[in-house]
């Protein structure tokens, strides 16, 4: 059965014989279209920050109590909070100003970088499956099992580094693919939708890491009663790219790496093309021979290595003291606003989870500088995603003209 | 052209099973697999570890009008018996997917059935269980999973996924805290609660309902936007203030006279907060109105085919958001259940993906009200079964049993149920000229 | 009620769909609203029904003028309307249907289906439905589910009906049954507005016939006009009604299908136990009313179909249990019935739908990356010999109008070394020029040898591509006759009757 369209049907654009144009210059797009729009929708998102860390600020709340009598405190004080954040952010996420030595006033674009790395493979992961109309919510299942498999090989087996760190990171991928592709076939055999069995599988993946952490012969570090591992052998942890007094390791690298590969995928290659089919279209892909299911498989099979990837980057790289059921350190959820806000495409996903990289570092100096709870970053990218939805929203808000029609 | 709905649309059909890859039909091979492979799971356990031992099934509470016995079977022949029978009902499934014949529905909940007793007899050999605690405490855990639900199937039916559930029960169940807290008030609390859910679901209808944006990413991010709100808010507000604004005063347990004294059911189902008798009259509520009334018709009609709707003179897009507002209204109710009564207090990501399990439930339940809120159930007896079992001691690793809710939540959106219809226009928003 | 519409103007962005179109409807009397498909019509009935809000001009009724804000104004207002897309609730029952919207109540809201119930009852005997109210709508009759929506008009005291395309899914006995009907309420002095593409029911039924054309009208007519005029009207040339093509070279039997049956997913058999021949050639036109499982016919010869049994052999090789994929490989063309869903991928150019079926293998295709350069020449080539009207080979395949939208399928399935051609619906929504153009390429395709099978609800179109046609009703084979057989006898056969000298001509 074929539903049919709930758009009222358009009778006259059927003989016009000319098709609507639609002409989209960048400078077109940037002056009247949704570039504005996008910028808007940080600044606006970041204001709803702003009010946020204004709102639960001490001194703010203090002042505000004798706003009339002496409005400046107040502003004096809402001022100090929300610069004070936002600085912290930016001494944490690119460039701290309040330290002599050059090279650790560029510590922390470092950090950012390292941050980085793993929402951009996650974000790479929630794409893709995205370009095949699917929705990979389970980034966090996909990197514990896979963190919990490289880790495994990281600390369990005595090899030279040529062959360790590869098969740690092969090994990690691999049990990334299977989780994920667990999603998939489920959708390719039974028609089960990938949102609620992804996000199944995240606990079920989680207690079974948890169950693995109780076992000595699989995680558990013996004698300790602690659910973490011991830590990675120095043969299978990411080796540091810019010198030891920086944290940035190779993960970041194999994250660029994966960028041109997915983008190659995607652009240039058969099953690239056959992924992009089946996602905008699976009837027309099926009627054309294209195995949907078989796609949708082989869709969550890579997406799981993806997120494996990035799973592997933590133990192996960012975390190497052990694996620990919060390695995924909410990058699978992240990833979800990185793939939105970079619109699956594989260069947008790298220039978005560089942003969220920075936000993440600076949010983490933030916390500890001013004691503003990093999970403010969480609302605020989730707010630029929100935003982004909807551009008639944003211009409503911001009384822009409404973009002409299409 | 917006980030967001630049993604490819998922098909329409909302959750749906999709029809492109997994055309269901009569002779499907889903169920006979899965009940394969779960009674070939039972015979592996029971030959690994036989018990000689018996199990004892308690019946009664204190205070019944009189007391049921205990039932006392022998573990092991009792298991293996059980066996027999989910053998026996896994080749029932394979003859009737042969013959090209439709799986009915008593299929799988008898073999439930015969599974779980075998199971149990296995797991409490040499000991007991207290079938009231088992099934009374199915029920309790069950009640943010049913509100859930409710609003799961009240958006639906109306046309719009209801992901958001998660967030509405954990805004709900944060903004039930600080107001009971704030007031003494748990009534205040639940009422607050509410408030919460609507205002998630009058989000996540502007931006599906108005602007059009995909329903299923909109609702996942507002899921994500309420995790780090509420984490934020906890953390800056709550916690240095924990007396005041997070020590709620919660529902206590309120028995009702006679209906409470009834053996097995009284303690089960009239022993319970007020919340949970709340929860009653809106299963019974929704049920009945959705109907029976001139509101479910127009709810059921914008759900099935709003064009058809519209060309009736039915205000769609309004109807979607007042049904969507009362569906949010009754998720957030459900998270008031955390916060009151379950935990007494709000903690960091508390509800645990109760939303994602009520939508399963949702699915399995086949958009009924009252299908939906027996499946609820049933995944409050899968996650209470883990609390009971390690009361007792069983020799299964509570890991694996805590995995229990969310793999049924995998088998129920395999379909294993049958063949689902879902609301025609389930996910579509719905454009005027 | 006398209806009266002056200069309405109806813009979709750039589109005029309606440009000043005014109009008049008396009660008592049947006027018609000539046009082909796309010109406008339907557009203009849906600014009457308040569905759409008209850009410019007014709507008169018996002398007020009217302000619609939704259909909910156009009703109250005593505007009926029969779409062409039933409005109807596939799983409500027709008591349901007819009174949502409109619904009687007791306490609380609570529905009062008995008095629907009543009115249905009442409504249905007044003009002899024969319409229960308590069956479920999707099971049903297309007919009797099209009786429901004249019902429901009927039941809300609508004086001026409003009837869109009605017969497009009858037979055409049940559309006789649908003039009577209209005559009968024509009678009980309601105004109706029929609007259509087919001059045989004009001519038949119509008082007085407006004709629109690209969204404006072009003029009254005569019902006694001939057919010649009232399509050139329509059209504004002179058209070719008849598709020119020498007679046949028949070569071997190519396609032969055994005792096919199909099951679909609901478990419903809509295939039952078709056999037949197409020689290599040969154009075999599928004729019958939508739904009688040509899609399902269509679809079990491309391996869409998950339960198929019997035999389907080309040349020789069998293709039942094969996939899509094989089956394309083997030589198969597919012109799907719906382009939008199953022929193209909207959000791809049009070069990248060219090679949607051969993204496997050679030309386009070399270890598993694609040839960007060899795909885009071949779609210059295309563009040109196909005459797509789009930009360039970059254009999305949804920015292109249905016509050009159906050359871009065509061009990409004729262009495969074919074995046999399947074409379901290939010019059902597509402007006339392009009918004609892809009419052509069907023709040219028989005349390389190629076998061709043809499905198609349009009587004319089947009349004038076969070679032989073949009649079908309710999954099984009514006859197949030559392509000269009269069209009442066709009619006769597409609702399961077959005349009882009746030969079947066999390849």
């Amino acid at each position: 059965m074929k539903t049919p369209p709930a758009t009222p049907e358009v009778d006259r654009a059927e003989d016009s014989g000319v098709p609507p144009e639609r002409s989209r210059s960048v400078l077109r797009e940037i002056v009247s279209g949704d570039a504005l729009a996008g910028v808007l929708a940080v600044l606006l998102a970041v204001f709803v920050g702003s009010v946020m860390i204004a709102a639960t600020d001490e001194t703010v709340r203090e002042t505000a109590g004798y706003l009339t009598a002496r409005p400046s405190d107040f502003l004096t004080a809402l001022w100090d909070a929300v610069s004070g954040a936002y600085s912290a952010m930016f001494r944490g996420a690119i460039f701290n100003y309040n330290l002599a030595d050059p090279a650790q006033q560029w510590r922390p674009l470092t950090e950012t970088l390292k941050f980085a790395g793993p929402l951009i493979l996650g974000g790479l992961g929630v794409g893709l499956a995205f370009r095949a109309a699917l929705f990979n919510i389970g980034g966090r299942g996909q990197m514990l099992i896979a963190g919990g498999a490289a880790g495994y090989v990281g600390f369990q087996l005595d090899l030279p580094t040529i062959v360790h760190l590869p098969l740690a990171i092969v090994v990690g991928m691999v049990a990334g693919a299977l989780w994920g592709g667990i999603a998939g076939l489920l959708k390719a055999r039974t028609g089960a939708h990938e949102v609620i069995v992804t996000i199944m599988l995240n606990y079920v993946a989680y207690y079974l890491l948890f169950w693995a952490l109780t076992k000595d012969w699989l995680l558990k570090t013996p004698g300790s009663v602690n659910p973490k591992s011991p830590p990675m052998k120095e043969t299978a942890t990411l080796p540091r790219v810019l010198g030891e007094q920086f944290n940035l390791h190779l993960g970041f690298v194999l994250a660029l790496v994966a960028v041109g590969v997915v983008w190659w995928l995607l652009n240039r290659s058969t099953l690239g093309y056959r992924i992009r089919a089946v996602g905008e279209n699976p009837h027309a892909a099926r009627a054309s021979g294209i195995n949907v299911g078989r796609t949708y498989t082989v869709v969550m099979m890579v997406a799981g290595s993806l997120l494996g990837l990035a799973g592997v980057n933590q133990v192996l790289g960012t975390v190497s003291s052990g694996v620990s059921l919060d390695l995924d350190a909410s990058i699978g959820f992240d990833a979800i606003t990185v793939a939105l806000l970079g619109r699956s495409r594989p260069l947008g996903i790298l220039a978005a989870g560089l942003l969220f990289g920075a936000f993440k570092a600076g949010g983490f100096t933030m916390q500890a500088s001013e004691n503003i709870s990093v999970d403010l970053v969480l609302v605020v990218q989730s707010l630029i995603v929100l935003f982004l939805a909807a551009p008639p929203l944003v211009r409503a808000i911001f009384r822009l003209p409404a973009q002409e029609a299409k | 052209m917006s980030t967001v709905t630049d993604q490819p649309a998922p098909d329409s059909g909302g959750l749906a099973p999709d029809t492109v890859v997994a055309p269901t039909r009569g002779g499907s091979r889903k169920l006979p697999v899965v009940l394969g492979v779960l009674t070939a799971l039972l015979a592996v356990v029971l030959l690994r570890s036989s018990h000689a031992g018996s199990t004892t099934f308690q019946l009664a509470a204190e205070s019944d009008f009189f007391a049921l016995p205990d039932i006392v079977v022998p573990s092991g022949p009792t298991a293996w018996l059980m066996v027999v029978a989910c053998l026996a009902l896994t080749a029932e499934a394979v003859r009737r997917m042969l013959a090209h014949l439709r799986q009915p529905a008593w299929i799988p909940i008898a073999f439930a059935l015969a599974w779980m007793v075998g199971f149990l007899s296995w797991a409490a050999a040499d000991s007991s269980i207290r079938m009231v605690s088992l099934l009374g405490g199915a029920v309790a855990l069950a009640v943010p999973l049913v509100f859930g639900a409710l609003g799961g199937v009240l958006g639906e039916r109306a046309g719009v996924v209801n992901i958001a559930i998660e967030g509405q029960l954990l805004l709900g169940a944060f903004a039930a805290a600080i107001t009971a807290s704030l007031t003494g008030s748990p009534w205040a609390g639940l009422l607050a609660a509410m408030a919460a859910g609507a205002l998630v679901a009058l989000i996540l209808g502007l931006f599906a309902i108005t602007y059009f944006v995909d329903q299923v990413i909109v609702g996942v991010v507002l899921n994500v936007l309420v995790v780090g709100l509420t984490n934020f808010l906890f953390r800056q507000v709550l916690t240095p203030n924990a007396e005041g604004l997070n020590a709620p005063d919660g529902f206590d347990r309120l028995p009702i006279p006679v209906l409470g004294d009834i053996p097995l059911i009284g303690p089960i189902l009239f022993r319970q907060t007020p919340l949970v008798y709340v929860l009653y009259a809106v299963v019974a509520l929704v049920a009945y109105a959705l109907y029976r009334t001139r509101w479910g018709l127009r709810v059921r009609a914008v759900g099935e085919h709003p064009k058809a709707a519209d060309t009736v003179g039915i205000k769609v897009n309004r109807t979607r958001y007042r049904t969507l507002l009362l569906a949010g209204a009754i998720a957030g109710a459900g998270g008031a259940y955390y916060t009151l009564v379950s935990v007494g207090q709000f903690n960091r990501e508390m509800t645990g993906g109760a939303g994602y399990i009520a939508l399963a439930a949702v699915i399995a339940g086949k958009w009924d009200p009252i299908r939906a809120t027996l499946a609820a159930l049933l995944f409050g007896f899968a996650t209470n079964l883990q609390g009971v079992l390690s009361v007792i001691g069983s020799p299964v690793p509570s890991q694996f049993m805590l995995m229990l809710p969310y793999l049924v939540g995998i088998l129920a959106v395999a379909g294993l149920v049958g063949r689902s219809r879902p609301p025609a226009a389930d996910g579509v928003p719905y454009r005027q000229q | 009620m006398r209806l009266v519409l002056r200069g309405i103007t109806k813009r979709f962005g750039s589109v005029v769909a309606n440009d000043s179109i005014s109009l008049t409807v008396e009660p008592g009397e049947i006027h018609c609203l000539l046009g082909e498909n796309g010109a406008g019509k339907s557009t203009l009935m849906n600014v009457l029904y308040g569905l759409y809000k008209a850009d410019e001009g007014e709507i008169e009724l018996d002398g007020e003028v009217q302000h619609f804000t939704g259909p909910g104004d156009a009703m109250a207002a005593g505007i009926g309307m029969v779409h062409q897309h039933f409005m109807l609730i596939p799983v409500f029952t027709v008591a349901e249907n007819v009174m949502l919207g409109n619904e009687t109540t007791g306490f609380a809201g609570t529905l009062d289906l008995e008095a629907a119930s009543a009115r249905v009852t009442e409504i249905s005997e007044r003009f002899g439905f024969h319409v229960r109210p308590d069956a479920v709508v999707e099971d049903l009759p297309v007919g009797v589910q099209q009786r429901v929506e004249i019902i429901k008009a009927l039941s809300r005291d609508a004086e001026l009906l409003v009837f869109d395309e009605p017969t497009a899914v009858l037979t055409p006995q049940e559309t006789d049954e649908l003039m009577d009907i209209m005559r009968q309420l024509r009678e009980a002095g309601k105004a109706i507005v029929f609007i259509t593409h087919k001059l045989r029911e004009v001519r038949e039924v119509a008082d007085r016939i407006t004709v629109i054309r690209h969204g404006k009208v072009v003029g009254e007519a005569d019902p006694k006009a001939s057919n010649a005029e009232l399509a050139s009207m329509m059209v504004g040339r002179p058209v070719e009604l008849v598709v020119h093509k020498d007679a046949p070279t028949l070569g071997e039997d190519a396609l032969v299908v055994r005792d096919l049956r199909v099951v679909d997913v609901a478990g419903h058999t809509q295939v039952d136990g078709i056999s037949f021949t197409i020689r290599a050639g040969e154009v075999l036109a599928v004729a019958g009313v939508q739904g009688n499982g040509q899609t399902e016919l269509t679809e079990a010869l491309l391996g869409l179909q998950d339960d198929v049994s019997g035999s389907i052999t080309l040349d020789g090789v069998e293709l039942v249990g094969r996939t899509t994929r094989k089956i394309l490989d083997a030589g198969v063309g597919f012109i799907p019935e719906d382009r939008q869903v199953d022929g193209l991928v909207p959000g791809f150019t049009i070069a990248e739908n060219l090679m949607l079926n051969r993204s496997f293998r050679s030309p386009f295709v070399k270890n598993g990356s694609l040839r960007l350069g060899a795909l885009r020449a071949f779609a210059e080539k295309k563009l040109k010999e196909y005459d797509v009207r789009a930009r360039d080979i970059d254009s999305l395949a949804a920015n292109l109008s249905g016509g050009n939208q159906q050359k871009v399928v065509v061009a990409r399935e004729l262009s495969r070394d074919l074995r046999l051609l399947v074409a379901a619906q290939p010019t059902r929504g597509v402007d006339v020029g392009s009918i004609e153009f892809i009419h052509k390429q069907i023709v040219a395709t028989r005349d390389s040898r190629i076998p061709v099978l043809v499905v198609s609800t349009e009587l004319d179109e089947v009349v004038a591509l076969a070679d032989r046609i073949m009649v079908l009703y309710r999954g099984r084979v009514v006859g197949i006759v030559p392509a000269d057989t009269p069209r009442e006898t066709l009619g006769l056969m597409m609702t399961g009757e077959r005349p009882k000298d009746l030969k079947d001509v066999v390849a």
